[in-house]
């Protein structure tokens, strides 16, 4: 790694402040992400301050209306194992136990792990050069190279890369708010806007500016949380990235899905909802795995396969159904 | 960092720099008060190896892949190489060298020994530090994702093969000694 200078914050709204004031300052929580960022060359900051100090934000909430606030140094361990999270929000337990590893979701941040960067071999490989993340303008190697655990969705010319986390997939279904305080205060951002496309700017992985800090994610109550599965399908039975992963909730009437909550992983550059499908399943039996296909085949009408990954199209589908089912078993 | 030699001008500015950049670490090192002083990007693997003598903690991936330099802070296991020292002041670190009681070893060590739980033996160090922190996970009643449900208590009871290798799969080994691992993890659980 480079020589960098390191502090301690022990007020946000200095911590808040110094972000905004110095490019090259970036905050540091678990920094399981941005330490190998930082080993592969892929990021320089010059100024590391340690949040983990800050008063107040590794608490796990219950809010008045039923939902859930999670501070953002909650370690994804303390969440996955929390009471609360695993009876009202199993979905988000069982997304933060399949990632990573025991050591890592030990030290890994809420707040980090929905900051963590897009995996791409050629992001993260600094002998290639060619990656509009590493080197904007540069173009992508990924593109025309191997693209096997690539985009599906919304993918650009200039990045096909995915987005890892897998608790972000969790969090899209549940229509979470990510709570931002940045200098001009707090502000709330719905989940599904957090990250972004890549489009011609893929170095920007979230709508984030300079002096903006993740304080939580609330979670708001809903009428599926109960009867939710989340399931990731890999190359390795465990500690692996997702090929394709998938959160699913349902409220059922009679065994009739009366309302359903759909969102992918590892088939984009953000966590990827499927509305389409989740309106064509209402009033389908969950036991009618023809119908619920069909549903679900709605939301794959804009998937763009690459070269190497158009298993991805149909894996994913049977990986939505496979976590609907489950989910609809819960209830 | 290059090694200054007295009486050179030009080298000793880059001492006066260099000092300048290093911070002082107090660690509470297998329940002694250790203090090192390092440059801020040094990770607590390095200054576990290089600082403090402590070479029971392997260094294998550097990326947080292999789990080979598992150690525990505050008692939960943590990759040493991927965080920095200078964020650990005043914390408890237990590395392998600080297992054993008293000239005794760990439960978890002897067993690794009885079920032969290594071959190479660069693995184990991390192995035994994940496995004795993940029994305690366990008795907390953390679940993992090989548990059906995670609405319900886990128990320690609960804690089969398939939930051990689940919850070990941030220790690799290139030997491929996880049958006997698993064993040696089983005994000590079950002992506990």
């Amino acid at each position: 790694m480079h020589p960098f200078a390191l502090s301690r914050a022990d007020d946000p709204a200095q911590a808040i402040a110094a972000h905004a004031l110095d490019p090259q300052l970036a905050f540091i929580a678990g920094g399981t992400d941005l330490i190998g960022l930082m080993k592969d060359h892929a990021a320089h900051p010059e100024h590391l301050l340690d949040i983990n100090g800050l008063p107040n934000m590794a608490e796990i909430d219950a809010l008045p209306a039923g939902g859930l606030r999670i501070g953002a140094l909650a370690r994804m361990s303390d969440v996955a194992a929390d009471m609360e999270v695993r009876r009202r929000f199993p979905v988000i337990a069982e997304a933060l136990l399949f990632a990573a590893s025991g050591q890592l979701r030990n030290m890994a941040s809420i707040g980090g792990n929905i900051m963590q960067r897009t995996r791409c071999a050629y992001f993260r490989d600094e002998t290639d050069g060619r990656c509009n993340k590493r080197n904007p303008g540069s173009g992508c190697a990924a593109l025309h190279g191997l693209n096997r655990n690539h985009a599906i969705f919304g993918w650009s010319q200039s990045c096909v890369a995915t987005n890892p986390s897998d608790l972000a997939v969790a969090l899209a279904a549940m229509d979470a708010i990510v709570i931002v305080r940045g200098q001009a205060g707090e502000r709330r951002i719905p989940f599904t806007d957090f990250h972004r496309l890549p489009g011609s700017t893929p170095e920007r992985d979230n709508v984030l500016g300079r002096g903006d800090l993740i304080v939580a994610v609330e979670v708001p109550a809903n009428a599926e949380a109960r009867a939710s599965h989340y399931l990731k399908v890999r190359d390795r039975a465990s500690y692996e990235f997702a090929l394709v992963s998938a959160a699913a909730a349902v409220a059922t009437d009679g065994g009739h899905i009366r309302s359903a909550r759909l969102a992918m992983g590892g088939v984009a550059h953000k966590p990827w909802r499927l509305t389409a499908a989740e309106s064509g399943l209402r009033g389908i039996s969950l036991d009618d795995s023809d119908a619920l296909e069909s549903a679900i085949a709605a939301s794959f009408s804009d998937a763009r396969a690459l070269a190497h990954n158009a298993f991805k199209v149909e894996l994913a589908q049977r990986v939505v159904l496979r976590a609907l089912q489950t989910a609809g078993a819960r209830t | 960092m290059q090694k200054i030699e007295p009486g050179d001008a030009e080298m000793t500015e880059r001492q006066k720099q260099d000092d300048a950049a290093l911070v002082t670490v107090n660690l509470i090192l297998n329940n002694q008060p250790r203090t090192v002083t390092v440059e801020p990007r040094t990770t607590l693997l390095d200054a576990l190896r290089e600082k403090l003598s402590l070479t029971g903690t392997k260094k294998a991936c550097d990326r947080g892949e292999c789990g080979a330099c598992t150690v525990h802070v505050e008692g939960r296991r943590v990759l040493s190489c991927m965080t920095l020292v200078a964020m650990h002041e005043g914390k408890n670190i237990t590395t392998i060298e600080g297992l054993e009681q008293n000239g005794k070893l760990h439960p978890l060590q002897s067993a690794f020994i009885e079920h032969d739980g290594f071959q190479c033996g660069f693995c184990t160090a991390g192995q035994i530090m994940s496995g004795v922190a993940m029994i305690e996970e366990a008795k907390a009643g953390w679940p993992s994702a090989a548990t059906a449900d995670p609405r319900r208590p886990f128990a320690l009871a609960d804690l089969s093969r398939a939930e051990i290798r689940e919850r070990m799969s941030g220790n690799l080994c290139r030997c491929a000694c996880y049958p006997n691992i698993v064993d040696a993890v089983a005994e000590a659980a079950a002992r506990s």
